[in-house]
């Protein structure tokens, strides 16, 4: 399988997430939280504090990589929730029609005409706020596309003989999405769920803006951007490093996904002589 | 008197369409298949011959129980196969399997010829890997292919050689019936050969029965036994290959073999036309001629009878 | 001594792997088609009898590329044109019909709107017009109640009146050549042999010249009155279809015709086993060293 340099630019920026993410606590100057210090506060970025200080005189860089853990938390996790759930509903919905598919079509085309961010904030409403619930409530809000894809995938595989094979051989229906139908539509269903990380990364950082995501003191590139808001014009840094945090790392997810989806289209694939 | 190997009775296959039209107003039901009847016999090669729209496919996913019946029975050795009192996909798996079509269609490209021959091995119970290993070595060999290339994936294989895999999976769980679906016609012409000897050649040697859909009508000569023809939904001609090949009685019989590009008769037209001159004509119930427009497949069709004109060999009249 | 309609030397043609290695898929095929001849190609998949006729049309897309050779259709070189000239060819000129008529009708537009527009485009009539002139056209492929099929959308169609269609759409314009990529493989038998005689009569009828390819020796041997058969990028062998099925030469050929299940051969045979192609062939790596390509006119008399 060959990659274009758009994969490649994707999957740089996401390693550089990930990497940050998990190698914050060595490589972070400072503590996230701790240190504090109103002395320091709205320092413009220098040689110790490399992306500036904030209100309450914490490092900047120190804080974008401790969020990036936040971020990445709540892209994973969410996507896995939701493509479980689209997997579970759309495939049993395609393979065994009927009143279930009417029922999933409808719950479906229910969730594609609410938008997911208005419900996520209803759900975080009656969650409450914090990481749990923030993972709940995108978890459950964008599955609809996943679970489209799935159902139409599985509407066109199962018509394909190795399908009917295995239901000659005696194969149970559970069996026969498991071992034949799913691994054949994975492709798609993976570049949907990269591109929902970008999209998730977006939507966490929406609700913590707004104070339901993270809470203080605790940093997530939303709250961030929150706590920067009254000092855009006095010290900008506060503001453009978690923004150019969120930017690139959706960014690199949605290349990536991009990247992935160009190669796994067999269109684009070139054949071997 | 034993119960024969297969044996169709009366089946009815019909499909409701909703014909467009607000609140489903426009709701017909299709006729697919219509009161067709036959046996097969144990090591025999009976083909089911028709275009498209004929009904053949429906039959044999019916007996496969992949399409219920609308009416009418099929059994195996007498037991129901399909219908009330069939038995689970379990059971009828060890009876009947199929070759498919499409060799590209019909493997799953993500498992390995032994993945696809022994997961079927493990559902039926048998757990001994040594045992496994054995039995897929030995289909393996007897398709012509090698024990090293079952560690290998579908798109590594050409197409003859995919057509082989598929006929491998079929005969895996070791079933008396084979339902042969346009077995050869995605094939190369020069594949096609191979493959049908060496289905000729499993038959004997396996004693397997071949139920053979096709519209290849010279593959049929060569293969089977016995023929059944079919129009839109009901058996229009059935005998032995002799009797529909040299004398086939039904005019839409006459008009499929007289369609087939036989380079032979192509080069020398006079052949193809005096071949039947001589025999009797025989009108059909529900057949256009001149093949401008296709009978209504939403209505039942009118009363008609396959009659007996020679021992075996069946042609459909009309009562009146 | 009529000169050749169209006569294709030496074409050299392969798919671009990468920017250094190239796939051969023609090695220097030639052969001639006389004016208001049939000439067939025969041969199975990946022996490049689909690119020929591809490249004669103009219809290349990358990274399949010509390396060398000619096209000369009327004396006239085809890969010298500009794109604007070949288009003002195709479809007026040389006009194809396809294996699945489905993928070559617009959907949204009526049959007999598709068939004017060629009256229209090539012909510059005026639309009411080349609607009668539509009409007529489905009329002469003996579609039925040519002025209410023609009013049909493509899918209110069976597969057999969808070819009809696009037959009547190539050959609107009398166009000097038609190439018939396997037009009838995805059609029932009885259809088929419908369309296959409309192909030869009309053609014979208006004197044009037509490319027939085919994996169908039978296909080919109704309709062609000469034949071409390919392998793995050459012209293997060609003659007189009377000859050629006759006497094969080439041991490829032979090959073909045996593995061939014939109709009446089980009577007069009995049950045998079908020639497998491998016993016949020893090498098939050799197979494309030699080839026989009989002379025109060789047999005396054309059928």
């Amino acid at each position: 399988m060959r990659f274009g340099f758009n994969f490649w630019l994707g999957a740089g920026l996401t390693a550089l997430v990930i990497l940050a993410g998990i190698l914050a606590p060595w490589i972070a100057p400072f503590d996230p939280v701790l240190d504090a210090d109103l002395m320091s506060s709205e320092l413009p970025p220098d040689a110790t504090f490399w992306f500036g200080t904030d209100a309450q005189g914490r490092d900047v860089y120190t804080r974008i990589l401790y969020g990036a853990q936040i971020s990445l938390t709540v892209g994973i996790v969410s996507q896995v929730i939701n493509s479980m759930i689209g997997i579970t509903l759309g495939m049993t919905a395609g393979y065994w029609g009927g009143w279930w598919d009417d029922l999933v079509n409808g719950l479906t085309n229910v969730m594609l005409a609410i938008p997911s961010l208005i419900f996520a904030l209803a759900v975080m409403a009656v969650l409450g706020p914090g990481l749990p619930s923030l993972l709940i409530a995108l978890g459950l809000t964008n599955w609809s596309w996943t679970c489209r894809i799935a159902r139409s995938s599985t509407l066109s595989l199962k018509s394909q003989g190795y399908v009917q094979a295995a239901q000659t051989l005696g194969y149970g229906d559970l069996r026969i999405m498991f071992t034949q139908i799913l691994p054949n539509m994975m492709g798609p269903i993976l570049v949907m769920a990269t591109l929902g990380m970008g999209s998730a990364v977006l939507s966490e950082a929406a609700l913590s803006f707004l104070g339901l995501g993270i809470q203080p003191p605790f940093p997530s590139w939303g709250s961030m951007l929150t706590d920067a808001r009254q000092l855009i014009q006095l010290a900008p840094w506060v503001a453009i490093f978690p923004g150019l945090a969120i930017f690139l790392s959706v960014l690199g997810f949605n290349l990536l996904g991009d990247g992935l989806r160009d190669s796994l289209d067999p269109h684009m694939r070139t054949r071997k002589p | 008197m034993t119960a024969p190997l297969l044996q169709v009775d009366d089946l009815h296959v019909r499909f409701p369409i909703s014909g467009g039209g607000l609140l489903g107003t426009g709701k017909r039901t299709l006729h697919a298949v219509n009161g067709l009847s036959f046996e097969l016999a144990k090591g025999e090669c009976l083909s089911i011959v028709g275009e498209s729209g004929c009904g053949k496919s429906t039959t044999a996913l019916s007996i496969l129980g992949l399409q219920a019946p609308s009416e009418g029975m099929i059994r195996y050795r007498g037991q129901p196969l399909a219908g009330p009192g069939a038995p689970g996909r379990m059971q009828r798996a060890k009876a009947v399997q199929m070759v498919f079509q499409d060799p590209y269609a019909s493997l799953n490209p993500r498992q390995s010829v032994r993945t696809s021959l022994a997961a079927p091995l493990r559902l039926h119970g048998v757990t001994a890997t040594s045992e496994i290993e054995g039995r897929i070595e030995a289909m393996l060999k007897n398709v012509g292919l090698t024990p090293e290339q079952a560690a290998r994936y579908p798109h590594e294989f050409s197409g003859g050689q995919r057509q082989r895999i598929g006929i491998a999976r079929a005969l895996i769980l070791e079933p008396e019936i084979v339902l042969l679906d346009e077995p050869v016609s995605a094939l190369d012409v020069s594949i096609r050969a191979q493959i049908i000897n060496l289905l000729l050649d499993l038959q004997e040697k396996l004693g397997l029965s071949y139920l053979m859909i096709s519209h290849d009508l010279s593959v049929v000569e060569h293969m089977s036994d016995r023929v059944l023809v079919m129009y839109f939904g009901e058996v229009v001609e059935e005998g032995g290959w002799r009797e529909i090949f040299e004398a086939p009685a039904h005019p839409y019989t006459r008009r499929l073999i007289a369609a087939i590009p036989d380079p032979a008769a192509a080069l020398d037209p006079a052949a193809k036309q005096d071949r039947f001159a001589d025999l009797p004509q025989f009108a059909g119930r529900r057949f256009v001629s001149d093949g401008s427009t296709s009978p209504d497949v939403f209505t039942a069709p009118e009363g008609s009878e396959l009659v007996e004109i020679t021992p075996q060999h069946r042609v459909r009249f009309s009562v009146k | 001594m009529t000169a050749p309609l169209l006569d294709i030397r030496g074409l050299r043609l392969g798919v671009a792997i990468n920017r250094s290695t190239h796939h051969p898929l023609l090695k220097g095929v030639s052969f001639q088609i006389m004016p208001g001849e049939a000439y067939g190609l025969v041969g199975e998949s990946g022996s490049g009898k689909s690119v020929t006729s591809l490249a004669v049309m103009g219809l290349l897309k990358k990274p399949l590329a010509i390396s060398g050779g000619e096209i000369l259709f009327k004396g006239q070189n085809l890969l010298s044109l500009s794109k604007r000239e070949m288009r003002r060819l195709r479809g007026n000129r040389i006009a194809m019909i396809f294996q699945e008529p489905m993928t070559a009708l617009n959907p949204l537009s009526t049959v007999g709107r598709q068939i004017a527009e060629m009256f229209v485009l090539h012909q510059g009539k005026s639309w009411s017009e080349a609607e009668k002139l539509a009409v007529e056209a489905l009329g002469n492929v003996r579609v039925p109640n040519p002025d209410r099929r023609a009013k049909n959308y493509p899918h209110q169609m069976s597969g057999g009146l969808r070819q009809r269609v696009m037959i009547a759409m190539a050959l609107a314009c009398n166009p000097d050549l038609l190439i018939a990529d396997e037009p009838t493989t995805a059609l029932d038998v009885t259809v088929q042999a419908e369309v296959l005689r409309l192909i030869k009569e009309l053609c014979a009828a208006r004197g044009t010249a037509v490319l027939f390819i085919s994996h169908d020796l039978g296909v080919i041997a109704s309709v062609c009155q000469r034949v071409g058969v390919m392998y793995s990028g050459c012209l293997v062998e060609e003659n007189e279809t009377r000859a050629l099925f006759a006497d094969p030469k080439h041991e490829y050929t032979r090959g073909l015709l045996g593995a061939l299940p014939r109709l009446g051969s089980r009577s007069e045979h009995g049950r045998q086993r079908l020639v497998d192609i491998d016993s016949i062939i020893a090498d098939r790596s050799k197979l494309t060293e030699t080839r026989f390509i009989a002379p025109r006119g060789a047999e005396g008399s054309q059928p």
